[in-house]
């Protein structure tokens, strides 16, 4: 359903602003607004220097965000989501921690060069169609009626794939991400890291699969490759990181690579559950950023090893802390396990092999998360804890974590809240993927979800 | 009657008059500034400069309003040709002229420089810019280009106890007046084969374009007009300032003043493309399979060296060089593709002009107040802490350089999009791919200056530079630019006349 389109004066070469949403959009239209709430709430609650201009950049993301997965026209898609990096940029540059002037000026080289290279492929995909069109819908409409020539496909989708991977982080285009969240403000930090950054594998699954369907199979293999070395190998990155924020960072990192597995496999399944992931990732990963933010401050240090104890000292603190990092680890009851579920039930299908090494990143997800617990909360008080006068989560800072928390929970018990919507969307995106029942059926039986598949 | 008298009659009503009423104003305007200099002595520093603006400000809406309606007559004989893209280009110019003369009110009174007869030049060079973007005769042409330079050395040199000036002054007199000379000859050489009646298709008016695109088409394989034509387009090219005619870039955009600065690289570069365009596409057209990979070429060179020489530039005119030299690169691939037959190119380019004019005016502007005695001599260091001495300065620097940059929603990148669009519908691959490069290098330094204006570095203590707070007409003057890039930028509607 088209809620606007506007002619904004370069209907020359076919871009009107057009504003709409389908199940795969809403699911994270939904979460840009809930994770927005919870860091505009830390925000203005929080002790900035000039706070109106925090917020004011924080807003301008928000609106940026809000319009990525609202945009109709590829060339708006692309637009509002560097209407929405710039302020991040900005916001590490002023507001950021360390390193923060050499982090501002990698991330935005780096996600620069990604944007233009993604930029390149839109343009690409634009003029080989030959329809003078941007609007996703006709051009879909269009290629599927006549599809381009598979090399051009492929060649599109390796531009559309290098470029969106750098942006989503995608093995080995990831390095800016780390550095770049550990100098990140919080709210910067959760906007960027829980919504943004799915921009890419968004535009993956709502522009570059549907519409280039050879390139998917061309590139599928070597997705899965890259993305299992996003699992495995930044997963042991991720093991070694003493430093809070960094680890979070690798951690994000880590998780999208299941994402892209999911789009690699080309089945209802995949794609339904890369959606699902993206919307819980985002939640728990911004919760996870909140509440670094908040040890960090209260230890004054994201050294891990200089903390522990701090459970006696932070209860409540410590329960939200543990109840984000088992969902980021995708126990069952929280959102990320059914996006984590059905996605190893479409690699499992399609590639066991992968399979077993995406299993094995929730070990080593499970390793790194509990023992970040451990030597923040348990264990002797470290000399940062100790000696400080330190006081529990605020209610300015409780408000924030219960909603994110809450939308974790709440979508964990009912997956249906979404997973119907975004299943509708996904086959009718994907006419040619089978179409599986993604959440209700394998909370059943899940082995009757694959053997229904075959 | 005499039959002469019929002739000159003939001739008479040949000159449409009113058909150059723009660049006829513009002298009109530059000699009412020496008039009023002799008539009120005393009054001269507060009267002049407001004429000049407002005389300009009023012709600029004049224009702007007129930017439809076209003279449907041949004046002068064709050396001159009236059309919608004309018109735009005059309204450009005068943009440029008024741009320049608001950064020049405060240059001129800071360095106590007179002030009469720098509006005076600044007028006559705007309507030389009008004639050249507008001639269709090589006499035209070469007449007005000479206007133009001969009247920027003097600018350039304008400072006349900053030796940095006169060095630039004194640079580009030796390399301009080398690049007229190969332009003269290429003409020259175009002149002596085109008239020659041994050839066929000799043309009986050797130096109109369309006499010389005739005799090209016919002889498109004679080596010596295709010589000629080469060195024409060399002279053009210096004005553009793509590699390898950008030496003088560097020193001479450091040392001149910098009003001069601005204009030598908007409007001298602008007239340069247009100029460029009007010959590859007019007459030259039969020798595009020469022009075509020689511009091709060109445009990776200029952007490669533009943008690579950018990085590590610590010096803020310098800067402003490089990118104007990889912009030049990236208008380069425009002309390339408009070459290859794709219509939107041309709006491409003009968009591209008009939105790099704001954003190089919001970035000089901010250099006019952020300034030591010889500002040729500002680096970047000096504009640490701008945000916070003085908010509104560094807004308007960083929203120009993020425009020059391309980073959306700043018009900047809708210019760069347009250009992409063109060269993707024409096939330019190659050349796609080194923008890219071009645009990712070029990041280093744009943001580098973002850097040093915007994020605090607390192991470095700012140079406080001597800032100049912004008078009220300069605040509206900034405001007015940055608020066009921004809102270009995010809606295009208000400039559709361009597209």
């Amino acid at each position: 359903m088209f809620l606007t389109d506007i002619d904004m004066g370069l209907s020359i070469v076919g871009i009107s602003l057009k504003m709409g949403l389908n199940g795969i959009s809403m699911a994270l239209y939904l979460l840009a607004s809930v994770v927005g709430l919870a860091a505009g709430l830390y925000a203005i609650f929080s002790k900035v220097e000039n706070k109106h201009w925090y917020v004011s950049l924080l807003l301008v993301m928000q609106a940026g965000l809000m319009g990525v997965f609202s945009s109709v026209d590829i060339f708006f898609f692309y637009f509002f989501h560097e209407f929405a990096l710039i302020p991040t940029f900005i916001m590490i540059g002023i507001w950021g921690g360390r390193e923060r002037r050499y982090a501002a000026m990698e991330m935005t080289i780096y996600l620069t060069a990604g944007a233009m290279i993604s930029l390149l492929g839109i343009i690409a995909l634009y003029a080989q169609s030959g329809l003078n069109s941007f609007d996703m819908i006709t051009l879909k409409m269009y290629l599927t009626a006549h599809p381009l020539g598979e090399i051009v496909q492929n060649n599109i989708f390796a531009l559309l794939l290098i470029g969106f991977g750098i942006l989503v982080s995608l093995f080995p285009f990831h390095s800016w991400a780390p550095r770049g969240y550990a100098a990140a403000p919080a709210s910067a930090a959760m906007l960027h890291a829980g919504v943004l950054k799915k921009f890419g594998l968004y535009g993956l699954v709502q522009i570059a699969a549907p519409l280039l369907p050879l390139g998917v199979a061309h590139y599928g293999s070597t997705i899965l490759w890259l993305a299992l070395g996003n699992v495995i190998l930044i997963g042991l990155i991720t093991m070694t990181q003493t430093d809070l924020k960094r680890m979070l960072g690798y951690s994000s990192v880590m998780h999208m690579g299941y994402a892209f597995m999911g789009v690699a496999t080309f089945s209802a399944v995949g794609i339904g559950g890369a959606v699902m992931l993206m919307f819980a990732h985002g939640l728990s990963v911004a919760l996870l950023f909140l509440l670094a933010d908040c040890i960090g401050r209260r230890t004054e240090t994201d050294e891990m090893p200089s903390m522990g104890g701090l459970f006696g000292k932070t209860p409540i603190l410590c329960g939200f802390f543990v109840a984000a990092t088992m969902a980021s680890v995708g126990l069952p009851g929280f959102a990320n396990f059914w996006g984590e579920f059905s996605l190893f039930v479409s690699i499992w299908h399609a590639h066991p092999g992968f399979a077993v090494g995406a299993v094995l990143g929730i070990i080593i997800s499970a390793i790194y998360g509990l023992r970040a617990v451990a030597r923040i909360f348990y264990g002797d008080q470290g000399e940062t804890v100790s000696d400080k006068e330190i006081s529990d989560l605020s209610l300015a800072e409780r408000l924030p974590a219960i909603v994110l928390f809450i939308a974790l929970i709440a979508v964990g018990i009912f997956p249906r809240l979404i997973s119907d919507d975004v299943n509708k969307a996904v086959s009718a995106t994907y006419p040619q993927a089978q179409v599986v029942e993604i959440a209700p059926a394998s909370v059943v039986n899940p082995t009757h979800t694959a053997d229904h598949e075959s | 009657m005499s039959p002469d008298y019929g002739t000159y009659q003939t001739f008479a009503d040949a000159n449409q008059w009113l058909a150059i009423w723009p660049e006829i104003s513009y002298g009109v305007l530059a000699l009412l500034l020496l008039a009023l200099e002799v008539i009120f002595p005393k009054l001269k520093h507060a009267l002049v400069p407001r004429v000049a603006l407002f005389g300009q400000a009023v012709l600029l809406i004049l224009l702007a309003t007129r930017i439809g309606s076209v003279p449907e007559v041949s004046a002068f004989g064709d050396i001159l040709q009236f059309s919608a893209f004309g018109n735009i280009m005059r309204v450009f110019f005068a943009a440029c002229a008024l741009c320049t003369s608001f950064v020049a009110g405060i240059y001129l009174k800071r360095n106590q420089l007179p002030r009469v007869e720098f509006y005076h030049i600044l007028l006559v060079v705007a309507a030389a810019f009008m004639l050249l973007v507008q001639s269709g005769h090589f006499v035209m042409l070469f007449v007005a280009l000479e206007t133009v330079t001969i009247s920027l050395y003097i600018l350039v040199s304008y400072s006349r106890n900053s030796t940095a000036s006169l060095e630039a002054g004194f640079k580009y007199l030796i390399q301009g007046a080398l690049s007229s000379a190969i332009l003269l000859f290429g003409i020259v050489l175009l002149y002596g084969t085109a008239g020659n009646p041994l050839l066929e298709g000799t043309a009986t008016d050797p130096l109109a374009f369309s006499d010389i695109g005739h005799f090209l088409a016919l002889n498109s394989h004679n080596y010596v007009a295709i010589i000629g034509a080469l060195m024409v387009l060399a002279g053009v090219c210096f004005k553009i300032a793509a590699v390898p005619f950008h030496v003088w870039v560097g020193d001479v955009y450091q040392g001149a003043p910098t009003p001069v600065t601005a204009l030598l690289a908007v409007a001298s570069k602008a007239s340069g493309f247009i100029v460029l365009l009007a010959l590859v596409m007019g007459p030259f057209e039969p020798l595009m399979y020469i022009t075509k990979p020689l511009l091709s070429t060109l445009a990776v060179l200029t952007i490669l060296v533009g943008n690579i020489s950018g990085v590590g530039q610590k010096n803020v005119k310098r800067v402003m060089g490089m990118s104007g030299i990889a912009h030049a690169g990236y208008l380069l691939i425009g002309v390339v593709a408009y070459m290859s037959g794709v219509d939107m190119a041309i709006h491409a380019i003009i968009f591209y002009l008009f939105v790099y004019m704001l954003a190089s005016f919001g970035v000089f502007s901010v250099m006019a107040h952020v300034s030591r005695e010889d500002d040729s001599i500002m680096m970047l260091e000096d504009y640490g802490d701008l945000l916070k001495d003085n908010p509104f300065l560094g807004t308007v620097l960083s929203i120009g350089l993020g425009s020059l940059a391309g980073i959306p929603p700043l018009a900047g990148f809708i210019g760069k999009l347009l250009i992409f669009i063109a060269a993707f519908k024409a096939g330019l691959y190659v050349l796609l791919g080194f923008a890219i490069l071009g645009v990712v290098i070029s990041i280093s330094y744009y943001f580098g200056w973002i850097k040093a204006a915007v994020f605090r570095n607390p192991e470095v203590d700012p140079i406080h530079s001597t800032l100049y707070i912004p008078s009220r007409s300069m605040r509206i003057f900034m405001t007015v630019v940055t608020l066009l890039t921004v809102v270009i930028g995010l809606y295009q509607g208000v400039v559709s006349v361009l597209l």
